[in-house]
């Protein structure tokens, strides 16, 4: 891929982005209720000292004024104060963030090591018994609401048979001291299997909840992509070669029929995000999502804030990610 | 990710036989036992929703605290006046289910005509008046595009509380993009047609030009990208109210009453059980339909 398409493709994102922001900014304006009131709560302040509080979170401001205040900030990371925990939001977000980042990560593998396999193998054995039974069960996994296949694999592994934790993400006796944040990786790293076997059981549900949806959809990109690449000139010469046909799907096949599986799993996982508010209020997983849902209902609103645009950011760069890979892979389509 | 765009000889043979084409694809539909099986399901559950006080046994509010948590009619102490037993206020499961296929029928519908009909005439106005117009609905949809959406719906329905328009308003505001690219698409294909090319030589308006030659001519693709996208909203509401945001209690919605039932998940499994079941059998329902619809409408799958 050329250089400069790049920087163009690039450039674009400033638009998406500032829209973004935009639009979190208005939404925040429109919001019901005063800051001021929601975070002194039932506390009672003379007249200037609100006054000097509205003055301090820049509340006094004209509102185009507020909004390049707001940007400005946003930029060096300063989201303001939450009201709920008396910390700076910035840090609240990053305290939960790798509980989700790790839960999303183990999905994403979860998805692509079912469905790639899945995906060829129907393909290959296109309308066998096998093809049907994987397409089928890929609707189920697509028409499936997700906290409620949570909920049922809650009923019967923790609930009946007691095989794996009802929630949260590690025991208390397993504290391991964090290097990347991320409780499967450090365990591993501080050579502390029981801390690893017991973080595996605690995310097994959950990830199995958000990654079994992404398996399915996936399994239907991989399908139909490697229906269309064994259709080509290319694999019909390969094999007119005489290579043996594991070799032709292996090699020649999979190779291209991967290319919308990558781009298609890199766009969901920004939807991994949004499905992870759902999934970790089911598992009780003290992630961002659940962050999010908990400070709705104390109406925490600039961490609300922060978080829908860090999640919009997340999902731009995301579908930014996409795009690049999927012209990288295919150097056929130009951005 | 599905992409449902449809090939250009499809716009083709829509310009020779409009009517007719779509009556042999219905009939390609209607060929299939799964699909027809699955429409008769997804009608059964509009009807359901529509009779709902014909077909629910008790009223979905009514409480009785001493019929509190009545296993299913089939288990023991179970009931049969109160087939799939009773919740922690003694109200009836089926009952509260059967009402409770209102609110996701009613808002998947409302949100899709609201996104659809947005969509549409926005798709038409970029792709056939170009310039200007194109350039502004193009970088809308760009940017919507990239917004992930149960994070936002949920931020604005936080902003906003969940009202029924509220709710309606936050599935609908980044829908209406999925009709408008594929309208753009397909007018941009259609535009200098013959039949497009005739009415605008004999001085049609350029609004009866998009209304009447250009939409009749590329609703089946509008059609296939509804009915998907109806599967998806239904989820997607269901998760609202799963939340605590979607529609409020005491109205039975299938969400709320999953995220109810999981207090009791420890021995009353089927609080949760059944009304997740519902959401299933509708959006599988809808889902079967819009593939049928797909394969039957896209040449690619004609041989």
């Amino acid at each position: 891929m050329n250089l400069g398409k790049f920087v163009e493709r690039l450039l674009q994102l400033i638009p998406v982005l500032f829209g973004v922001s935009t639009i979190v900014f208005v939404m925040m304006l429109f919001t019901p209720g005063d800051p001021v009131d929601i975070m002194l709560g039932d506390q009672h302040v003379t007249e200037q000292m609100e006054r000097a509080l509205r003055h301090d979170m820049g509340l006094d401001l004209p509102p185009v004024e507020r909004f390049f205040k707001f940007l400005g900030n946003a930029a060096k990371g300063d989201f303001g104060l939450s009201y709920y925990h008396r910390a700076p939001v910035a840090e609240v977000i990053a305290s939960r963030l790798p509980a989700t980042i790790e839960l999303s990560l183990v999905a994403l593998i979860i998805g692509l090591t079912i469905s790639i396999p899945l995906g060829v193998l129907a393909a290959v054995k296109k309308n066998s018994m096998f093809d049907r039974i994987a397409t089928v069960t890929s609707l189920f996994g697509i028409s499936m609401p997700g906290f409620w296949f949570g909920i049922l694999l809650l009923i019967l592994f923790a609930v009946n048979l007691h095989w794996l934790p009802v929630a949260g993400r590690s025991g208390f006796s397993f504290e391991v001291e964090p290097i990347t944040h991320l409780l499967l990786v450090d365990s591993l790293l501080r050579g502390r299997p029981d801390a690893f076997w017991d973080a595996l059981k605690h995310i097994t549900l959950p990830a199995i909840t958000l990654g079994l949806p992404l398996a399915s959809i996936l399994m239907r990109v991989t399908r139909a992509s490697m229906l269309d690449v064994l259709d080509r000139d290319y694999i019909t010469f390969a094999e007119a070669k005489g290579l043996s046909r594991m070799k032709v799907i292996g090699k020649h096949a999979l190779k291209n029929a991967l290319i919308p599986t990558v781009t298609v799993a890199a766009l969901q996982a920004g939807s991994l995000l949004g499905g992870s508010m759902v999934v970790e209020t089911v598992f009780g997983w003290p992630g961002l999502g659940r962050l999010v849902v908990e400070s709705i209902f104390v109406r925490n609103y600039p961490l609300i804030q922060a978080a829908v645009l860090f999640y919009a950011f997340t999902y731009v760069m995301l579908n930014f990610v996409a795009d690049i890979l999927y012209t990288v892979l295919n150097p056929r389509v130009k951005l | 990710m599905t992409d449902i765009g449809s090939t250009p000889d499809m716009n083709k043979l829509n310009t020779v036989a409009g009517e007719t084409l779509f009556k042999r694809n219905m009939k390609l539909f209607a060929s299939s036992k799964l699909s027809l099986f699955f429409s008769a399901m997804a009608i059964g559950f509009i009807l359901m929703a529509l009779g709902a006080p014909l077909f629910a046994p008790h009223d979905p509010n009514e409480a009785d605290l001493f019929l509190r948590l009545l296993p299913p009619a089939w288990m023991e102490g179970g009931d049969w006046s109160y087939v799939l037993g009773t919740d922690a206020l003694g109200r009836d499961v089926l009952s509260r289910i059967i009402y409770g296929s209102r609110g996701s029928i009613f808002i998947g519908a409302c949100v899709i005509l609201v996104a659809t009909t947005v969509g549409v005439l926005a798709g038409l106005a970029a792709g056939y008046l170009g310039g200007w117009v194109d350039v502004v609905i193009s970088r809308l949809v760009d940017i919507l595009l990239g917004f992930p959406y149960l994070i936002f719906a949920i931020a604005l329905i936080a902003m906003s509380g969940p009202g029924l328009q509220n709710i309606i308003f936050a599935l609908a505001y980044k829908e209406w993009v999925i009709p408008c690219r594929v309208v753009r698409g397909e007018t941009l294909a259609t535009r200098d047609v013959e039949y497009v090319e005739a009415a605008r030589a004999m001085g049609a308006s350029k609004r009866y030009i998009m209304l009447k030659e250009i939409l009749p001519n590329i609703l089946s693709p509008v059609m296939v990208v509804s009915t998907v996208r109806m599967a998806h909203v239904i989820i997607l509401e269901a998760s609202l109210s799963f939340l605590g945001l979607g529609v409020q209690p005491p109205t039975a919605s299938w969400g709320s009453m999953v995220a109810d039932g999981r207090s009791y998940m420890l021995d009353e499994w089927w609080l949760s059980t059944f009304p997740g079941l519902a959401i299933l059998l509708l959006v599988l329902s809808i889902n079967v339909v819009s593939q049928g619809l797909r394969d039957a409408f896209d040449p690619k799958f004609h041989d």
